[in-house]
């Protein structure tokens, strides 16, 4: 009885900041809907909020398709939200998902439409890896110039975003546009579509992002570069006097970070888009974000933050089309749930909690590194 | 074997002299065009070099802004939206200049909410940021969906550069000078001014000298009797108003129009901008000026296509390589810079006060 008093207490202790601060977002959501209901056609709707939120909630698990959606939607938000997670356990911010998101899924859609008739036991894995080792590239430019110049990664991963999207349309229009259709686009994967285990679209992706929590898990406290990587970003300069190689370690750290969010691409592409087209928007990149920040970078955090999130995007679309709340209304929620999580001394006093832990305290290095690699400051 | 190692060599002298003699000849456009170009350049590095000199002010108190791009946003989406509300009402020009208005409270206010979270609540300054990013991008996108587009209305309109009397126009040297001048609308023009204000105002003022003790060595400057917190707040406040009169340029001085994410990563070239102007606000606006190049260079390739192989190397870069060239270029310029600039050395560490743990 202590001892399941104990583990409840420890998973409050965990989980009792993220919850409050979803609480307290939806609460702050509902004062927006309904002070800018006041500027729509229909005028001043005070239970507007509730009316979006149940439709919100009905559109993600009112039915079996809803349910699907929201797993589905979930897959990619998994890969991403490890992809940042595993970053900050190193202590540098990926917020480049979203062009190693798209890299990702280019490749899987030029690789896919070449392999689109062999059989799919190989075209899949063909696909996949071709995605993966894209978006890995993509992560490896950040991480190796962050590692070996001090160029901060926040600034050029988010220049590498811009970039993926201009050279990628290049490159579907130049490069790799198939023949007979109206648009830019690749051509059909065929057998490289990922399998559908249920229903109409339960892709396989959705257990193989299940496998990666726990492989990504097992990297991070079971091995010896995990072990590295957090030691990097807990101190880095710790890390050097161990003979650890930071450089080594940041390199390696962003590269496989870029990996997982190249799958995420690939399990998008080969699951559910099929082909690749300009202006496939990538909202992946800032739902990774919260997701990570929400899991705590905790890869079985970020798995039930990822089905929160997946939920939001499939529940959303129902949610504009009954009650005619913007969609947007989500990444509001979501910048709310973030500045909750950063300033948890509001969700602190709000809720009176005690003995929380901090968010996720390899923040601290994420922001001593800023501008050039300084050594951190220690705290006085 | 030896011979044909010999006519490798010289092929491949020849590739570089190719190579040299191009940027040879693309310098040489260059300045051909810089007529033409200077304009363009000065439209293009204006939202950069106010973007730039609000990072400059943040850090210099030792605190870190990535919100600049949210900022801007949010900015250029209320001055819209005011420009947009009152055009009909009270007339094009007054609803104008309300709009700028609008768009740097806006800046000012988001400021407060940055410096309360980075100096009061002792966030992390890189997540508050972030935070700052996705809050404007879901403000801006909602009420957009919202507001603006069953609206139905058409724009906000755009504000009208002055323009000389001939008499000053025709003088020589001078006119031609003062015209490209003029010709810049009042928020790219005052960019200018405010450069020079900033820099002066930097390293020859009581207020600059406390900015920047608060930003090297806060607790020294709290020693001495400076408001550690008060001096942060002041210049975050002061900087996301720039910030938010660079968005204002975006919507009412340069397209007229309201796209959602129109910022683009402006925000995040800003800040490779101060990185490269070493958090001066001259360095800053040279930083501005060279992505603005590296912008412009895309537009006046198919303006005034230069002759002969510059010609056609120049013209056969496909166009998405001319857009992504600033972002490309931003990267570079950090991995070969940051090493040798130094930042403010209490640049992102919160302060806590004696006392108050």
């Amino acid at each position: 009885m202590s001892r399941l008093r104990s583990v409840a207490r420890q998973t409050w202790q965990v989980a009792s900041i993220p919850l409050l601060a979803i609480l307290l977002a939806f609460v702050v959501a509902a004062v927006v809907i309904v002070v800018s209901s006041v500027f729509t056609r229909t005028g001043f709707e005070p239970l507007l909020p509730l009316a979006a939120y149940a439709s919100l909630l009905a559109g993600a698990f009112g039915s079996g398709t809803g349910i699907v959606n929201t797993l589905v939607a979930a897959a990619p938000l998994i890969f991403g939200g490890l992809a940042v997670g595993l970053g900050f356990k190193a202590g540098l911010f990926n917020i480049g998902v979203a062009g190693q998101f798209l890299v990702g899924a280019f490749a899987a859609a030029v690789v896919g439409a070449r392999l689109a008739d062999t059989p799919a036991a190989l075209a899949v894995p063909g696909a996949m890896v071709a995605g993966a080792l894209g978006g890995a590239a993509f992560g490896f430019i950040p991480g190796f110039l962050k590692a070996r110049t001090g160029a901060h990664e926040v600034v050029t991963t988010i220049m590498l975003n811009n970039a993926a999207v201009l050279l990628l349309t290049w490159a579907v229009n130049d490069l790799v546009r198939a023949p007979g259709f109206s648009f830019p686009r690749t051509g059909d994967i065929g057998n490289s579509a990922l399998p559908v285990l249920f229903g109409r679209s339960l892709h396989l992706g959705i257990p193989l992002a299940v496998l990666t929590v726990f492989a990504v898990r097992w990297l991070l406290e079971r091995t010896t570069v995990g072990f590295e990587i957090r030691t990097v970003g807990q101190n880095p300069n710790a890390a050097r006097y161990a003979g650890m190689g930071p450089i080594f370690i940041t390199t390696l750290t962003m590269t496989l970070s870029g990996l997982l969010a190249g799958v995420a691409g690939v399990i998008q592409m080969l699951g559910v888009i099929g082909f690749y087209a300009p202006g496939i928007t990538a909202s992946v990149g800032f739902d990774s974000i919260a997701v990570a920040l929400l899991g705590r970078s905790n890869p079985i955090g970020i798995l039930f933050a990822a089905i929160l999130f997946g939920a939001f995007r499939a529940g959303a679309p129902l949610m504009q089309i009954e009650t005619s709340v913007p969609i947007e209304i989500i990444d509001i929620i979501q910048a709310l749930v973030i500045l909750f999580l950063a300033a948890d001394l509001i969700v602190r006093r709000v809720f009176r909690v005690r003995g929380a832990k901090p968010i996720i305290p390899e923040l601290a290095t994420v922001t001593q590194t800023w501008a050039g690699g300084a050594p951190p400051a220690q705290p006085t | 074997m030896g011979r044909r190692r010999a006519a490798g060599a010289a092929d491949l002298m020849d590739a570089v002299g190719t190579v040299l003699r191009l940027i040879w000849e693309l310098g040489v456009y260059l300045v051909l065009v810089l007529p033409d170009l200077l304009p363009i350049i000065l439209f293009l590095a204006t939202p950069l070099a106010l973007g730039a000199l609000c990072g400059v002010l943040n850090e210099r108190s030792g605190v870190v802004n990535i919100g600049i791009e949210g900022i801007m946003l949010m900015a250029a989406f209320f001055a819209y939206l005011t420009g947009f509300a009152l055009h009909n009402t009270i007339g094009s020009g007054p609803s104008l200049a309300l709009g700028i208005v609008v768009a740097v409270f806006v800046g000012a206010l988001l400021g407060l909410v940055h410096a309360w979270l980075t100096v009061s609540v002792r966030a992390d300054q890189i997540i508050a940021g972030t935070m700052m990013n996705i809050a404007a991008f879901g403000v801006t996108g909602y009420l957009n969906r919202l507001v603006i587009t069953p609206s139905g209305l058409g724009g906000a309109g755009v504000i009208v550069p002055f323009h000389l009397p001939d008499s000053i126009a025709s003088l020589p040297f001078l006119g031609p000078v003062l015209v490209m001048f003029f010709d810049q609308g009042p928020i790219a023009m005052s960019v200018l001014f405010i450069v020079i204000a900033l820099q002066l105002a930097l390293f020859r003022t009581k207020w600059g000298l406390r900015t920047r003790a608060v930003g090297e060595h806060p607790k020294a400057a709290d020693t001495v009797g400076i408001d550690v917190y008060r001096q942060r707040y002041q210049n975050v406040i002061f900087g996301c108003a720039l910030a938010g009169l660079a968005g204002a340029f975006l919507t009412l001085e340069s397209t007229g129009s309201f796209q959602n994410g129109m910022t683009n990563g402006r925000g995040f070239i800003a800040l490779a901008a101060m990185i490269f102007g070493r958090w001066t606000p001259i360095g800053a606006f040279g930083g501005a000026l060279l992505f603005g190049t590296a912008t412009a260079l895309g537009v006046v390739v198919n303006v005034r296509v230069p002759e002969g192989d510059l010609g056609t190397v120049l013209k056969s870069i496909p166009t998405y390589w001319y857009a992504a060239l600033p972002y490309l270029m931003t990267i570079v310029i950090l991995a070969g810079v940051v090493g040798r600039s130094t930042p403010p050395a209490a640049d992102g560490v919160p302060y806590v006060k004696e006392g108050k743990g």
